[in-house]
């Protein structure tokens, strides 16, 4: 049985009070907090384990390489990649855009070639492709949004007859909350030849990821957002991609053999893998994945939509309150305006009384700009927040909104 | 009434409330009394820089005073450069640069913000500033 009470024991740091009220976080989307078990096996490789990895032949090298890898191979089967070998640890879901942008460059971009992106993403899966593209005179396409935030897919079957070299699309909007059709958007690409990259920074503590049935080409996330430590990531791709693509930067364990003439370089995954990764972290998240893994992961789904549930109904009965966002198919965040009020002053009041949410344009200033509004109040989910608290943020966000009218 | 004078009564009415709530109550209201800027000042030229939300500030010198007047969408913002107002506007361009502005941490305004608005409220003492100092240079020549 799902009990929320049991789950919030495994995080601690949402026990506490803030300018002496409790704290109700509800920035799960920027960052989730971190349960024992992950802060535990982190703090345990520094305190037993910590070693640099695949270099050594002593007996703790060898048990933190041995630790490194099995951490991939958790990470894999955990999105039901077909290899090991197709996880690239990275930072995190930007470093993980940019390699690819920058591989990509290198492997395929000639002077005017197209990429696509969608009107709905996040700065870290604009930018990268947007600067790449512009040093070669090229254009950024973008796929249209309607005023609800879901994508026209009329539209995007035309800008893909422009033959952008890839398109990359956000899994789950971290403004809108929209869960976009991925594995038909893939499919459709496919047809023109096109690889897909997906950014899955906010849909893997939500939804379970299978990259073989969705038939991406790539997969990006970040572990911070699923329960796991900040610094580690990752990225997916199919091995027949990654073999070709070029190295995104260089120095130790990427490199096979080194003459002052010449470089080869390492097999899968570690071409990309360049410097001493971090190893406490990848297994910070391979605990994370494991304590997503032994949740009932429908029940989580069930409870976390509840959440959202009872908070649109609720806050829709707030005088002047405007959704942006309100996709048919939405996870884990609702981002709202209320007219007269900046949102930042909303923010602010609710902030004072204790509630950790997101105010501000979310690193998706497009977004704003296409809803004509200076920001959004954002609230996030997780699996340990509760009914009782949403229903305490509505009232908040009332008294608040009264104050500032 | 002198600018230590002015901070001195700021500083007694935020001490009337215990509660946080209730500062920002205060601010609130004073952002809705703020006296709104002439609508050709609301420009790129008069916005200050370093805020999230727009600010935009304006001053005029009339017999050796400066005179602000300010403008944000959004009223917490507006609340705490009509602070600043009421400290500053009226007052000589030098007796605003002596200026002994400690009086912000006594109130406890700037631990209280954000660091994003509390940087944004320096920006606004900061622009201020340069008005008195541009006004001044004016006024030796």
């Amino acid at each position: 049985m799902f009990d929320v009470q049991s789950i919030r024991q495994q995080f601690p740091v949402l026990n506490q009070q803030v300018y002496g009220k409790p704290l109700v976080y509800f920035d799960n989307a920027a960052t989730t907090q971190k349960p024992l078990c992950v802060i535990e096996r982190e703090r345990d490789y520094y305190l037993n384990e910590n070693c640099n990895i695949h270099r050594g032949v002593h007996y703790l090298s060898q048990k933190a390489t041995e630790a490194y890898e099995n951490a991939r191979i958790t990470v894999a089967r955990f999105i039901n990649a077909p290899e090991a070998h197709e996880i690239v640890f990275t930072r995190g879901t930007t470093e993980s855009l940019n390699l690819l942008a920058t591989s990509f460059e290198h492997l395929f971009i000639e002077e005017g070639d197209k990429v696509m992106v969608t009107a709905m993403e996040h700065h870290s899966n604009l930018v990268p492709w947007q600067q790449m593209i512009q040093r070669h005179h090229g254009e950024l396409l973008v796929v249209p949004m309607d005023d609800n935030g879901v994508l026209d897919l009329n539209a995007y079957q035309d800008l893909l007859k422009e033959q952008p070299k890839v398109v990359s699309i956000a899994h789950i909007s971290n403004t809108l909350g929209t869960i976009n059709p991925v594995k038909e958007m893939i499919t459709m690409a496919h047809q023109y030849g096109i690889p897909v990259v997906i950014d899955g920074a906010q849909s893997m503590a939500h939804l379970p990821i299978d990259v073989q049935d969705m038939d991406c080409d790539f997969y990006v996330f970040s572990g911070h957002k699923m329960y796991a430590p900040m610094g580690i990531g990752g990225l997916y791709g199919k091995t027949e991609w990654l073999e070709k693509m070029p190295p995104y930067q260089f120095g130790g364990e990427m490199v096979d053999t080194v003459s002052f003439e010449k470089t080869t370089f390492n097999k899968l995954p570690f071409k990309f893998e360049a410097g001493t990764p971090n190893v406490g972290a990848a297994l910070g998240l391979e605990t994370a994945v494991k304590f997503i893994e032994s949740m009932d992961r429908k029940a989580v789904a069930e409870h976390e939509d509840l959440l959202l549930k009872t908070a649109v109904e609720r806050l829709a009965q707030i005088e002047g309150m405007r959704f942006i966002g309100q996709a048919p198919h939405r996870s884990g965040l609702v981002s709202f305006v209320i007219d007269g009020i900046h949102p930042y002053d909303l923010g602010t009041i609710v902030d004072k009384m204790g509630f950790a949410v997101r105010t501000g344009h979310h690193c998706a200033e497009p977004v704003m700009t296409y809803f004509g509004i200076p920001g959004t109040v954002r609230a996030s989910f997780a699996m340990y927040n509760t009914i009782e608290e949403v229903e305490v943020f509505v009232k908040a966000v009332e008294r608040a909104a009264n104050m500032l009218r | 009434m002198t600018i230590k004078e002015i901070q001195d009564s700021i500083v007694e009415d935020f001490s009337m409330f215990d509660d946080w709530m209730d500062r920002y109550a205060m601010l609130i209201e004073m952002g809705k009394e703020c006296p709104i800027i002439d609508d050709q000042y609301r420009d790129e030229k008069h916005l200050i820089n370093g805020c999230q939300s727009r600010v935009w500030l304006s001053a005029e010198l009339k017999d050796g005073k400066i005179y602000f007047a300010a403008d944000s969408d959004a009223v917490i913002t507006k609340g705490i450069i009509y602070l600043l107002i009421k400290v500053f506007s009226g007052q000589t361009p030098s007796d605003i640069l002596a200026a002994d502005m400690s009086f912000l941490d006594e109130i406890g305004l700037k631990e209280h913000l954000s660091p994003t608005r509390s940087n944004g409220l320096l920006s606004m003492v900061k622009q201020m500033m340069l008005y008195a100092e541009a006004f001044k240079l004016q006024e030796v020549k």
